[in-house]
């Protein structure tokens, strides 16, 4: 196989990680607050997506993506006032089938406000066969916007949790919900917060995916399952390593095609998944004691 | 305009001649369509085409002043909710036919049901085997697969394409048209050098789209009904492959068209004459009824544009109603009389009707269309 070609698959698999990147660092910032899985992330990215695509005829792209960032982040907030916070003991186990139930809700929400069609945004820039070219080898210009996008927001989602007050007390919280109360941490205000930002964040990955993979009423489970499994093998709660993850699933799947017939791409990921996380419960990047830490 | 709308007018008045009696009863047909989930593109638009119609012939009075109830049932794309809802829709409801499933998975599943209790089935899926063998009570209307594949197969002999990659989504539509591309290749001297399924939630298919390029192949067939068929026209662009795409009849909703912009100029692909409607020259015999279903559904579902997937449905109701007009609502006599149905110009072709023969439609049914500046005209060589 020529060089070119190598590189080809090499630039394929970026190009879907890249999107299983962006989506998987959504499922972070929940999970680093509360220590549950928000099962309707995949819901936010979708709904993010159709709002940029509703308001884009009316405004400019980056002001449509803006708008709909800001509208998906109050919905993710008022999602986790209205059902999470009523919820009388809120254990893990509660928490996430509480979730599971939201994305089902979203998602026929979704359904009646728009419709079944297939919708996308444009591309942020050149159009859907513009390419560049490297090296004899092709990669959309979008994926460098979601490799952009990605990192800038793993880069400021560290610094928010590592040096703002508010960002370390959501990660008290996750540590220790009690601790972090009875040193004066509104625990409450501090999970709504994360819903906001998680849809924010995911709203921001469902435009920018957007144009790549479309968007439709229920995208948004397909796209949850790549990014969940890509938060996973990163290791949960770090953001920085489910981008890193999520180029590898992408590249692992791009490499699989080059040997077996694409049919078996998701099976050989699955098995790559799975292998790593016998070897390795805490994921890729996320360290043993680390995860011993945390109560379930 | 308004000539056009008088002649299709003319052209229906034959099917549903205006009753002026009084209530003569009604003729209860029940509809399962998968209106959300998965097949929601042919579901949706189905069940949109149904109330339509059937609105549009109680307004004229009813079929020899029978009005039709129409009871639309959301299967979600479900086998098991076919199943269960078809049951309804004999048992309680004992409609006199069900149109629909809106795809072949479920049509299957519930074909033998409405045979055992004679109910009459005219199904809005593509596949053969709905009405290979035959059974007694069940008919369809969209045009089948190995037609579809015929006629790509034509279009690349003439062009002297003889190394093709196949691709196609891992549903029941993707595996059908495998298998018919992969039958009849040999019948027209054409190698399928790559042969790749891809799962059908895929956001992007730029690993198929390279392994097609290593394949060092001349045209690409791509077989399914998803957003797919779009992210595979921009990859195979976005690689720099200026080769010929053909998709199946499927890829017939501009919407796909609108997704994939630019990258899917070109494409070719069979398609019923709907999606061409208004470029038919005047005398054809399907003109003034394409024309007629089309404005009176883009006047009413705007901004929805017609699709072939809606005329399936309306093709099911036309030959209900023809069947009913000529053999009343008695399901063995109006079963007869589909049989006995020639001529009767649908949404999807001629339909021309026999015992051994209950989809009724040749390969000329298809038109070879191809896409040019974001719109569907007439393919030419």
């Amino acid at each position: 196989m020529s060089s070119e070609l190598v590189l080809q698959y090499l630039l394929a698999g970026i190009t879907s990680g890249s999107v299983y990147a962006i989506v998987a660092i959504g499922f972070n910032i929940v999970y680093s607050t509360t220590g549950i899985i928000n099962f309707a992330q995949g819901e936010f990215v979708m709904l993010g997506a159709m709002t940029a695509i509703s308001l884009q005829p009316f405004m400019p792209l980056p002001a449509a993506i803006a708008l709909a960032v800001l509208i998906t982040a109050a919905v993710g907030a008022l999602v986790e006032l209205v059902f999470i916070r009523r919820l009388r003991r809120p254990t893990v186990m509660r928490m996430i089938i509480v979730t599971i139930g939201l994305s089902i809700l979203m998602r026929e929400a979704a359904l009646h406000i728009w419709d079944e069609r297939v919708r996308s945004l444009p591309y942020f820039s050149g159009d859907e066969i513009s390419s560049v070219r490297i090296l004899g080898a092709f990669v959309s210009p979008q994926v460098f916007w979601l490799l952009g996008l990605g990192a800038a927001s793993v880069t400021l989602l560290g610094l928010f949790f590592r040096y703002s007050l508010t960002g370390r007390s959501m990660r008290a919280c996750s540590a220790n919900q009690a601790a972090a109360a009875l040193v004066g941490i509104d625990t409450r205000r501090m999970v709504t917060l994360s819903f906001a930002i998680a849809a924010a964040i995911g709203a921001l990955a469902g435009c920018a995916v957007s144009p790549i993979a479309q968007t439709y009423y229920d995208c948004g489970a397909p796209l949850a399952i790549k990014g969940f499994t890509a938060a996973v093998l990163g290791g949960l709660g770090r953001s920085g390593s489910a981008v890193a993850a999520g180029l590898l699933l992408g590249a692992l799947e791009a490499a699989s095609v080059i040997v077996v017939p694409a049919a078996y791409k998701d099976a050989v990921a699955v098995l790559v998944l799975l292998i790593i996380l016998s070897l390795r419960p805490s994921g890729l990047f996320g360290r043993h004691d680390e995860a011993r830490l945390k109560e379930y | 305009m308004k000539i056009k709308t008088i002649i299709a007018m003319a052209a229906l008045t034959g099917l549903a001649a205006p009753a002026f009696a009084t209530d003569a009863g009604t003729v209860k047909i029940g509809a399962l369509f998968s209106v959300t989930g998965p097949a929601s593109f042919l579901g949706a638009p189905e069940k949109r085409t149904a109330e339509m119609l059937v609105e549009q012939i109680n307004a004229r009075g009813g079929i020899h002043g029978k009005r039709i109830i129409l009871i639309v049932k959301d299967t979600g794309g479900s086998p098991e909710k076919a199943i269960s809802m078809a049951k309804q829709l004999i048992e309680e409801e004992q409609v006199f036919a069900i149109i629909g499933p809106s795809t072949s998975g479920e049509t299957m599943k519930i074909k033998g049901l409405c045979e055992e209790s004679k109910t009459l089935l005219v199904s809005c899926a593509a596949a053969e085997d709905i009405v290979k063998p035959v059974a007694r009570y069940v008919f369809k209307t969209p045009q089948t697969d190995a037609d579809a594949t015929r006629r790509i197969f034509e279009v690349l002999k003439a062009r002297k394409l003889t190394r093709i990659a196949a691709l196609s989504s891992n549903t029941g539509f993707g595996a059908a048209g495998k298998k018919q591309l992969e039958t009849l290749a040999p019948d027209y001297g054409v190698a399928i050098v790559a042969n790749e399924t891809y799962d059908k939630n895929a956001t992007d298919l730029t690993d198929v789209a390279t392994k097609v390029k290593a394949a060092g192949v001349q045209a690409v067939v791509n077989w399914s009904i998803e957003p797919a068929q779009s992210i595979v026209a921009k990859n195979l662009r976005q690689i720099g492959l200026a080769i010929p795409l053909f998709q199946s009849h499927g890829f017939g909703n501009l919407s796909y068209v609108t997704a994939a912009g630019r990258a899917a100029e070109g494409i070719i692909f069979p398609c019923g004459r709907l999606l061409v409607a208004d470029v038919l020259p005047a005398e054809h015999a399907q003109k003034a009824l394409l024309m007629k279903y089309k404005t009176d559904y883009e006047s009413r579902y705007k901004p929805d544009a017609v699709s072939t997937f809606g005329g399936h449905a309306y093709d099911a109701i036309l030959i209900l109603a023809k069947a009913v007009e000529t053999a009343g609502a008695d399901r063995d006599k109006a079963r007869d009389a589909i049989e006995r149905i020639q001529g009767l110009v649908g949404t999807a072709g001629i339909f021309n009707f026999s015992a051994t023969d209950h989809c009724g439609l040749t390969k000329d049914a298809f038109e070879m269309l191809t896409v040019k500046n974001g719109r569907f005209v007439l393919y030419a060589d």
